[in-house]
C-alpha cells in the first residue's frame, strides 16, 4: 500500500527537485481551481442529499465542535491544539470550505475535567447537531467522550499520540499509536549508539506504563536488557533519588515518558546532578516544541526525542503550516508534534466528506480508509482501515534554542497498529 | 539490586543518596515554613499557599527577562534580588488578602478553608491570562548550574546546596523573629490568647495582617527558589500543596519545630523507599506512616503545652 506516493515523498529533508516543486505548485492551485464551481458545486449537492441524519448543515454553512481544555491544568499542552484547529478551518473556509459549506465552529471547554469533556460532547452532538468534533487531548478525556460519541453516533478527531489498544468507528486517530512511535526509535538507538540496557523512567498512568510495556518487550526480544523501570506519580516534582538510581545503573540509554510539571523538574535535576545530555543517550517519548517551552532548551539539550513532527521539518508545506501558524497565533508561537497531528484533522475530515459527498457521520466513518492528505506540515499520509494514520517516525535532538534537529526519519510510512501481538 | 558493584561504588551513591534526602528535605521545610506561621500560628487553612509560591516564581520569571535585557552585567546576582522581590509582591499580596478576606473569617476556620480554595483558583487563572496557559522557563545564572565533584564518583547539585543554604537562612530568620523579637512575642500572644492580647494593649489585628504576609512573603521565597528545580506554570502551584500540609499537621500543626521535624522524618523516609523501591510505592508508603501515626497521634510529633 506504500509505493508510488512515497516516492514523491522522499526529498523531505532534502533539496525539492524541480519537478516536485512544479506538483506542488499545481496542488497550491487546485484550491483555486476548487474556488470556481462553488455555486455549482452547493446546487449540484443540495442539502438534503449530504445531510440525510439532521446534522447542523444548511445551504451555506455546516457547523462543527472544539472541545478543548482551554482552562484548568491541561490548558497548556491543548492551547496548541485549538490554534491548529482553527487554523486548518480557517484556511478551509478561504477555498470555499467544504462540499460549498463555510465551516462554523462552536467552541466548548472540557476545563482539564473528564466527567465535563463527556457533558460537553453530548451537548455537541445532541443539541448542536455538529457535523465532526476535532477535540480532547488525554486518553481519559477520550474514554470518558467515547461511549457519548457511540450512542449518539458523532465523528471525533483525536490528535494525541497514545497508547492504543483502541479502536472505534466514530473516531479518527491523527496522533500516533504507540508502536507507530516507540519502535522504530528503539531500533534507531540500537544501532545507531549500540545500547545495551535502557532505563525506564514515566509518570504513572496508562499511556507511559503501556508504552513502557511495548517497549520493554521489544528491547528483550533483541537480545538488550532493561536495568530499570520506575514510575511516578503526576505532579512529582522530586527525582534527586532516581537519578541515583540511574547513576548506579549507568544505562546506555535512559528512556523517558515523564509528563506535565514534573517534567520540567526531572530534566532540571538531571542537569543539576551532572548528567550531560551529550555523553549521556537520553531519549524521550513525551517532550515536544511545547514541553520545552517550560524545561528550557539548555536543560534538555542534546536529548533525543522520538515523534512523527518536530517544527523544524524542512519541507514546503511545513513552512507554509509554520509561517501561516505565526501569522496567526503570534511569532512567538512553537508548533509541537501534537498541535500538528490537531491540524490534519479538519483537513482530512473535508477530504472524507468530498470523497462521500455527504456529512452523513456513518458515510463519513466507511469512506475514511484510504483518505490521503498531500498537504501535511509532517508529509504525506493516509487513513488506515483502523482509522489511525500511516506516517513517519522520526528522531529530533534538542537544540538550546527550544527546537530539533531532525536525525533520523523511517524511510516507509508505518502501518498503525493498534493492538500489537506479541507486545501485550 | 547490588550485585556487580564495588564498594566504593556503593559508597559513593550512599553518600549521594543521603545528600539527595537533605535536599529534599530542606524544599519540604522552606514549601512549609510560611504554612507552618499562617496554619500553625494564626489557624488559617490556607488553600492558595502554591498559589502565593508560583507568584514568586512568576516574580524570578519576570526579573530574568528585565535583568537580562536591560542590565545584563547583574545577571549572575539577579537570584537574590529576585527573591527579594519575590518576598515582597506575594507577602503585599498577603496582606491585601488579610484585609480583604482572611479577617472576616478568622471565626470560622472551615470557611477559611472554602474561600481560599476560591482563592486559589482566580489566582490561577490570573496567571494564565496574564502570563498564558503555558509554562515559562526560567534562565539560572551559569554558577548555580551543574555540580560540584566531591571525589571522582560523588556529586553535589549546586542548586540543592543553594536550596539548603538558603533554607538554614529563612528558618534562623524566622526563629530569630518569632522567638526573640517583641514583635514575635506579639504574635504568640494573639495566638495564644487573642482577647487577652488586645486587653494588654497589643494590636492584635495589626499582627494578624503582618504574620499572614510574612507567611506568604516566604511562600514567595520558596517558590522563587523553585524554579530551580521545578515548573513554573499556572497550576503548578498544586503540585506543593498536598506535600505542604502533610508536613504541617504530621508535625504538630503550631510548632515550628515540630514542621522541621516532620519535613525531615517525610522526606528521608521517601527518598529512602524511593531509592529501593519504586517511586509511586515509595509514595503511598509514605503516606500510610503518616496516616498510621497521626492514628496513633492526631496531635502530629510535637505539641505546643499551653494552659488550658
Amino acid at each position: 500500500m506504500s509505493s508510488d506516493k512515497m516516492d514523491a515523498d522522499k526529498t523531505i529533508g532534502g533539496v525539492p527537485s524541480p519537478l516536485r516543486r512544479k506538483l506542488l505548485l499545481g496542488m497550491a492551485a487546485l484550491p483555486a481551481v476548487a474556488l470556481l464551481p462553488r455555486g455549482a458545486l452547493a446546487q449540484a449537492l443540495p442539502t438534503d442529499a449530504v445531510n440525510t441524519t439532521k446534522l447542523a448543515v444548511t445551504d451555506g454553512t455546516v457547523k462543527v465542535g472544539i472541545l478543548h481544555s482551554t482552562t484548568g491544568t491541561m490548558a497548556i499542552s491543548e492551547t496548541g491544539s485549538v490554534q491548529a484547529e482553527k487554523l486548518a478551518i480557517a484556511q478551509i473556509n478561504e477555498m470555499g470550505g467544504v462540499l460549498g459549506r463555510k465551516i462554523e465552529v462552536i467552541q466548548e471547554d472540557g476545563a482539564s475535567d473528564w466527567p465535563t469533556f463527556a457533558e460537553k460532547a453530548r451537548k455537541l452532538l445532541v443539541e448542536d447537531k455538529v457535523a465532526a468534533v476535532f477535540g480532547c487531548w488525554t486518553s481519559a478525556s477520550r474514554k470518558a467522550v467515547l461511549p457519548v460519541f457511540e450512542q449518539y453516533n458523532g465523528m471525533l478527531y483525536y490528535p494525541t499520540f497514545y497508547e492504543g489498544l483502541e479502536q472505534s468507528k466514530n473516531v479518527i486517530y491523527t496522533g500516533q499509536e504507540a508502536t507507530q512511535q516507540i519502535l522504530a526509535g528503539l531500533d534507531w538507538v540500537s544501532n545507531e549508539k549500540k545500547a545495551k540496557t535502557f532505563f525506564l523512567i514515566g509518570s504513572d498512568y496508562i499511556w507511559p506504563r503501556t508504552s513502557n510495556k511495548i517497549a520493554r518487550k521489544h528491547i528483550e526480544m533483541h537480545g538488550q536488557k532493561v536495568v530499570g523501570e520506575e514510575y511516578f506519580p503526576l505532579g512529582h516534582t522530586q527525582f534527586n533519588s532516581v537519578i541515583n538510581k540511574i547513576k548506579l545503573t549507568k544505562p546506555d540509554v535512559i528512556y523517558a515518558s515523564v509528563v506535565g510539571g514534573s517534567n520540567v523538574a526531572f530534566y532540571k535535576q538531571l542537569k543539576a546532578a551532572g548528567i550531560d545530555l551529550n555523553k549521556q543517550t537520553l531519549m524521550t517519548i513525551s517532550v515536544t516544541e511545547d514541553e520545552m517551552l517550560g524545561i528550557g532548551g539548555e536543560n534538555i539539550a542534546g536529548a533525543y526525542a522520538c515523534m512523527k513532527y518536530f517544527q523544524s521539518l524542512k519541507n514546503p508545506n511545513n513552512e507554509k503550516f509554520v509561517a501561516a501558524f505565526k501569522k496567526m497565533w503570534g511569532g512567538e508561537s512553537v508548533i509541537g508534534d501534537v498541535t500538528q497531528a490537531a491540524y490534519l484533522g479538519p483537513w482530512l475530515w473535508k477530504l472524507t466528506a468530498e470523497k462521500a459527498k455527504s456529512f452523513d457521520i456513518d458515510k463519513i466513518a466507511a469512506a475514511s480508509p484510504g483518505i490521503e492528505f498531500t498537504g501535511a506540515p509532517e508529509g504525506y499520509v493516509r487513513i488506515h482501515e483502523n482509522h489511525h494514520l500511516w506516517s513517519k517516525t522520526r528522531v529530533g535532538r534538542a537544540r538550546t534554542d527550544g527546537q530539533f534537529d531532525m536525525v533520523y526519519e523511517t524511510a516507509d510510512l508505518i502501518e498503525p497498529n493498534p493492538f500489537p501481538k506479541g507486545y501485550q | 539490586m547490588f550485585e556487580g558493584y564495588s564498594l566504593a561504588e556503593l559508597g559513593s551513591i550512599f553518600a549521594m543518596q543521603g545528600f539527595a534526602g537533605l535536599i529534599l528535605f530542606s524544599v519540604f521545610v522552606l514549601m512549609a515554613l510560611g504554612l507552618a506561621i499562617i496554619f500553625g500560628q494564626m489557624g488559617v487553612i490556607n488553600m492558595a499557599h502554591g498559589e502565593f509560591m508560583i507568584l514568586g516564581a512568576y516574580v524570578t520569571y519576570l526579573c530574568s527577562n528585565f535583568i537580562s535585557s536591560y542590565a545584563p552585567a547583574l545577571f549572575p546576582a539577579y537570584f537574590f534580588i529576585a527573591m527579594a522581590l519575590a518576598f515582597v509582591a506575594s507577602g503585599a499580596l498577603g496582606m491585601l488578602v488579610e484585609w480583604g478576606m482572611i479577617r472576616f473569617l478568622y471565626r470560622r476556620p472551615l470557611d477559611t478553608l472554602l474561600a481560599t480554595w476560591g482563592l486559589s483558583l482566580i489566582l490561577q487563572q490570573v496567571f494564565r491570562s496574564v502570563f498564558g496557559a503555558r509554562e515559562v522557563g526560567v534562565v539560572l545564572p551559569d554558577w548555580l548550574m551543574g555540580s560540584v565533584a566531591v571525589t571522582d564518583t560523588i556529586e553535589v547539585p549546586i542548586n540543592g546546596l543553594f536550596v539548603m543554604g538558603l533554607t538554614i537562612a529563612i528558618t534562623v530568620v524566622i526563629y530569630a523573629v518569632m522567638f526573640r523579637s517583641r514583635w514575635g512575642q506579639g504574635v504568640r500572644a494573639v495566638m495564644q490568647n487573642r482577647v487577652m492580647a488586645g486587653a494588654v494593649g497589643i494590636n492584635t489585628e495589626k499582627v494578624d495582617r503582618y504574620t499572614f504576609g510574612l507567611g506568604c512573603g516566604i511562600a514567595g521565597v520558596a517558590g522563587s527558589a523553585f524554579t530551580m528545580v521545578g515548573s513554573t506554570g499556572p497550576t503548578s502551584g498544586q503540585l506543593y500543596i498536598v506535600d505542604t500540609f502533610l508536613v504541617v499537621v504530621f508535625g504538630g500543626a503550631q510548632s515550628l519545630i515540630g514542621t522541621i521535624a516532620s519535613a525531615f522524618t517525610i522526606s528521608q523516609a521517601q527518598s529512602t523507599m524511593e531509592f529501593f523501591l519504586s517511586g509511586s510505592t515509595a509514595k503511598v508508603l509514605t503516606l500510610l506512616t503518616v496516616v498510621v501515626i497521626l492514628m496513633l497521634r492526631p496531635q502530629g510529633l510535637f505539641v505546643l503545652k499551653v494552659r488550658r
